[in-house]
């Protein structure tokens, strides 16, 4: 773990990634667009708008796969102090937003024809609306402070405060009366989709996680970039 | 193909989705390659204007660069 601490290292890491993950980005994003949007049926009940859940259910994993992975950094920040883990978070939050702010906006646009609403305060729905606001929270706080070290430390503990909020999403279908439907994918008897949707959405999945670790990636070099000027600033202006 | 566009009639709903994802997703790619971009540049003159790096200790720096290396510290 600690031999990731020293930034050169991290950085050649990163570049060895860098190349794989756009590929597979690429690949997989043209795949799962030809599949989710030409090569899957329609459903029977639900149409053409089925298509919307190859978007949707990828944003709403990588949402709260973004905000597990700043919480690790959050806990590997305050316990170990390691710098890289505030850059890491750093990163990951806008990334994470993203592809929550996007579930929730094709979830409307999905409930609409389906539900016949845009919105509905139930459980699922609510959680995963206080999962954006506690990533714009994180945000906000590392930026509020003078001292960026504490900015960093409120944050991270925010992070793993609001980490509670994760499993509540994941079970918020099975512990409440939802609109939202219960689990389909991941629960313990299997997929309970056709394959011939369950492959478009699969492959979106990939995509999407490639984006992430292709944007993060580029976003805590920007980091490491942006403590480097700083430290030269700083050399220059005490000597 | 017209037919197709209209998504069985739920046009306006499944092409915002995708329009959405691709608008947010897409101006988070270009917003982050271009800040990379945008500190790597910064970070080059700033090194550049230091000029060349101070040899570490112990290796042998060639005679014109520890001449270049005092005059930096001295005005550094």
């Amino acid at each position: 773990m600690h031999r990731f601490a020293n930034p050169n290292r991290f950085l050649k890491l990163a570049n060895a990634i860098l190349p794989w993950s756009t590929g597979i980005l690429v690949l997989s994003l043209a795949a799962g667009l030809a599949l989710s949007l030409i090569w899957s049926p329609v459903d029977y009940q639900q149409g053409h708008t089925v298509r919307i859940m190859y978007i949707h259910v990828p944003a709403a994993w990588m949402g709260m796969f973004a905000y597990t992975a700043m919480a690790v950094a959050a806990a590997v920040s305050l316990i170990w102090k390691h710098p890289l883990a505030d850059l890491a978070g750093r990163a990951t939050a806008p990334v994470g937003a993203a592809f929550t702010f996007v579930c929730l906006v094709t979830g409307a646009l999905w409930g609409k024809p389906m539900w016949g609403t845009w919105w509905v305060w139930d459980a699922r729905l609510t959680s995963m609306l206080i999962l954006l606001f506690l990533y714009f929270g994180y945000m906000a706080l590392q930026n509020a402070f003078d001292d960026p070290q504490r900015g960093n430390k409120a944050a991270a503990v925010l992070a793993l405060v609001g980490f509670v909020n994760v499993p509540v999403i994941k079970f918020s279908v099975d512990w409440w009366n939802t609109l939202h439907q219960p689990a389909s994918v991941v629960r313990m008897d299997g997929p309970a989709v056709d394959p011939s949707m369950l492959w478009p959405l699969l492959i979106m999945g990939l995509a999407f996680k490639a984006f992430y670790v292709t944007v993060v990636l580029l976003r805590i070099k920007a980091e490491i970039a942006d403590a480097k000027i700083r430290a030269l600033r700083m050399s220059e202006i005490h000597g | 193909m017209a037919n197709y566009f209209d998504m069985g009639g739920y046009a306006g709903f499944v092409w915002p989705s995708y329009a959405v994802a691709a608008i947010v997703l897409g101006v988070l790619f270009i917003a982050t390659w271009r800040g990379l971009k945008s500190r790597e540049r910064t970070l080059e003159a700033l090194l550049a204007s230091r000029g060349p790096r101070r040899p570490r200790r112990g290796a042998a720096a060639p005679v014109g660069e520890r001449a270049d290396v005092t005059a930096n510290e001295e005005t550094g």
